[in-house]
């Protein structure tokens, strides 16, 4: 079976005053239909760039260098802008953002704003005007009860700042559903709510998965999310792919340095907090061999001289490391 | 033997707004910190933790003296400090400090480090220049910068390196409490451990006592020696880090810890222990504050308010129900469609 998403070997640039900036530099991963991938990585690695590329909202000085975006079967790069418009983002793709309230415009109704993403992208059902407008209010009414919006039949009619964070939340992943996606981004979905808020959509997002037939990609910095949703793992830094697999074949033996780095500042696993030293290299100037190298506590010789090719390390997971080739 | 107190707060409640608000609607007051008594002893990291809105923040403020507390009072190294004129009191809490939640906001963007970091010892009444320069200079290399960073500007600083100049600035005001609000949020993990090392060395170096508002339970975790958790403006547990985490009594404490995503990863599946929104602060019920929540609640808990009980040695809790075994209490069923009458 083809995968839903799979991107190999991406390369982003975007020009800036001090020259090329270098943000994605071979990225690969793979997100099986059905399942929930969680894309890891610390703040400047590439996350939102790669969330960019895929549904083609790259910023107009960011160029695609290479690679390819392959969606359903289809390579994303090829498509022009209407057809991506048309055809793909929130009708095939959905998209959950990271901030409730920045997404969603204060002086609309909710329901004027998620019945606009429908009338726009939602699949041709046979029905016009004021019929398929009733089809789309009945779909996003029982949307919102599944989502556990309370009063989900005026909720429609209520504006933004009437709901909490958390419902906020939940109103933005029934506009991903609205047009029934193959596909749904979330982009640290999390990260405004508090903890039990948070584990209340977890948990929703997890049903989702299973009852909508749909594949999640999951953007996140956090591995205690990861570790608790997620089936597979893609670990990124300084815009390249260094470890992907089974969540948990990487919690229990992380192989790349950098992954076994990260998890070793975890405080649920830290025996003492030293961090990891250095920084990441700009992205304005990539050392020529290993971009972890400089960091590394076993980086050797040959990892400075070329990238280190693909290897596969005992847990099952691909490793970008000399250690494992 | 325990060391005393070096702050004690007895009974402190804060009461925020009440006033007429925009087209003369009436602003409730909110009842943001209730008859919390604490005391923190001198050297220990303790913790307040909780969810947003529950007054944690408002907590430290009041520490600090940047709201005045309503009721209670505050006890500063056996010393009263509450009800001072403001300018004593001021002098009175000096040796209490504030680290912001945003550490980049708390520094003027067109002035340099050295500048800022100088305004304090000015107005603390160092009029030396070369002095200031000096004490500076070595804050600066005790938070692990290069002295050099006097002569830059903020915007030159990432967010771990502005944490750090966060910490410079009031520990050259030489405090014996530093109130920490969210010091590692929005960092990543790697400069989130260097930050919680750094914060652990200068507790050291400069015997210090924290007070750690987090609502990182992972790190909370493993840096406190003790825990509050806080839920609605009180304090509902309170013990050692080991008890609280090893032996979590409140329900809400439960909650909260079941619900905090871990490395060991539970994975997120099952029936929800928690049921609804963190509750609007401005709603005042009579009783328990939890119960709408509450997976153990029986209509009893609705009468009156819970009082800081002991359990076990350095373990407290309030919570009518702190008998009432986990297992058992998760199995009432029906305490759910009371909660759900009760909030409709």
């Amino acid at each position: 079976m083809i995968p839903v998403l799979s991107v190999r070997g991406l390369k982003v640039s975007i020009r800036t005053d001090e020259g090329r900036a270098e943000i994605l530099d071979d990225i690969g991963l793979t997100l099986e239909r059905g399942r929930i991938l969680g894309v890891v990585g610390e703040s400047g690695c590439g996350k939102s760039t790669l969330i960019r590329s895929i549904m083609g909202i790259l910023p107009r000085a960011a160029t695609v260098d290479g690679g390819e975006v392959w969606f359903e079967g289809e390579n994303l790069l090829a498509f022009s802008e209407a057809e991506l418009n048309d055809g793909v983002r929130s009708s095939r793709i959905g998209f959950i953002p990271q901030d409730p309230l920045l997404a969603l415009n204060p002086v609309f109704k909710v329901g004027t704003q998620m019945l606009e993403i429908m009338r726009w992208h939602a699949p041709p059902d046979g029905l016009r005007g004021a019929a398929r407008q009733r089809a789309h209010v009945g779909r996003l009414v029982g949307l919102l009860k599944r989502m556990q919006v309370p009063d989900p039949e005026t909720a429609l009619e209520r504006y933004p700042h009437q709901f909490s964070g958390g419902q906020r939340q939940r109103l933005l992943i029934a506009a991903a559903l609205a047009c029934a996606p193959g596909l749904v981004i979330a982009d640290e979905p999390t990260t405004a709510l508090d903890v039990t808020t948070q584990h209340q959509i977890l948990l929703l997002l997890r049903e989702l998965v299973a009852e909508f037939g749909i594949s999640l990609l999951f953007v996140t910095h956090d591995f205690g999310v990861v570790a608790e949703l997620c089936d597979d793992l893609c670990v990124i830094y300084a815009g390249q792919t260094v470890e992907a697999g089974p969540v948990q074949a990487i919690l229990d033996a992380p192989s790349h340095p950098y992954t076994r780095a990260l998890l070793a500042c975890h405080p649920d696993r830290a025996t003492t907090f030293l961090g990891i030293p250095g920084s990441v290299p700009s992205p304005l100037a990539r050392p020529p061999g290993c971009l972890f190298a400089p960091r590394c506590g076993d980086a050797r010789a040959l990892c400075l001289a070329a990238r280190p090719p693909q290897g596969q390390a005992r847990s099952g997971a691909e490793v970008r490391c000399v250690q494992f080739t | 033997m325990t060391p005393d107190p070096i702050l004690t707060l007895r009974d402190v409640s804060v009461r925020l707004g009440g006033r007429k608000g925009f087209l003369q609607r009436t602003v409730l007051p909110v009842q943001a910190v209730k008859q919390v008594s604490l005391d923190l002893r001198s050297g220990e990291i303790l913790s307040l933790v909780g969810e947003s809105g529950c007054g944690k923040t408002t907590l430290g403020r009041t520490i600090l003296g940047l709201q005045r507390e309503s009721e209670g009072e505050i006890l500063l190294e056996g010393r009263r400090v509450s009800g001072l004129t403001p300018e004593a009191a001021r002098r009175a809490r000096s040796i209490v400090q504030y680290s912001h939640q945003d550490a980049g906001a708390a520094l003027d963007p067109w002035w340099s480090i050295g500048r800022t970091l100088e305004e304090g010892l000015r107005i603390h009444g160092v009029r030396n220049a070369s002095e200031r320069r000096d004490r500076v200079a070595s804050m600066l290399q005790a938070v692990g910068l290069d002295p050099t960073s006097a002569r830059r500007y903020p915007h030159e600083f990432s967010g771990g390196q502005l944490r750090r100049l966060a910490l410079a600035r009031i520990l050259l005001l030489q405090p014996r409490v530093l109130i920490l609000d969210e010091p590692t949020s929005g960092l990543d993990m790697s400069v989130q451990a260097t930050v919680l090392n750094l914060l652990l060395e200068l507790r050291e170096t400069f015997s210090l006592t924290y007070l750690f508002i987090s609502h990182d339970l992972s790190v909370v975790e493993r840096l406190s020696d003790r825990v509050a958790i806080m839920y609605l403006g009180r304090i509902v547990e309170l013990g050692t880090a080991n008890t609280v985490f090893g032996h979590p009594t409140h329900p809400y404490t439960r909650t909260l810890l079941a619900a905090a995503p871990r490395l060991s990863g539970r994975r997120a599946s099952g029936p929800s222990l928690v049921r609804g929104d963190p509750p609007n602060p401005r709603l005042v019920l009579p009783g328990c504050s939890f119960f709408d929540r509450c997976p153990i609640g029986v209509p009893a808990c609705q009468e009156a308010a819970p009082k800081l009980q002991p359990v076990a040695t350095g373990h407290e809790v309030a919570c009518h129900r702190a008998d009432v075994e986990e297992k058992q209490g998760l199995a009432v069923g029906q305490t759910a469609s009371i909660g759900a009458k009760r909030r409709a």
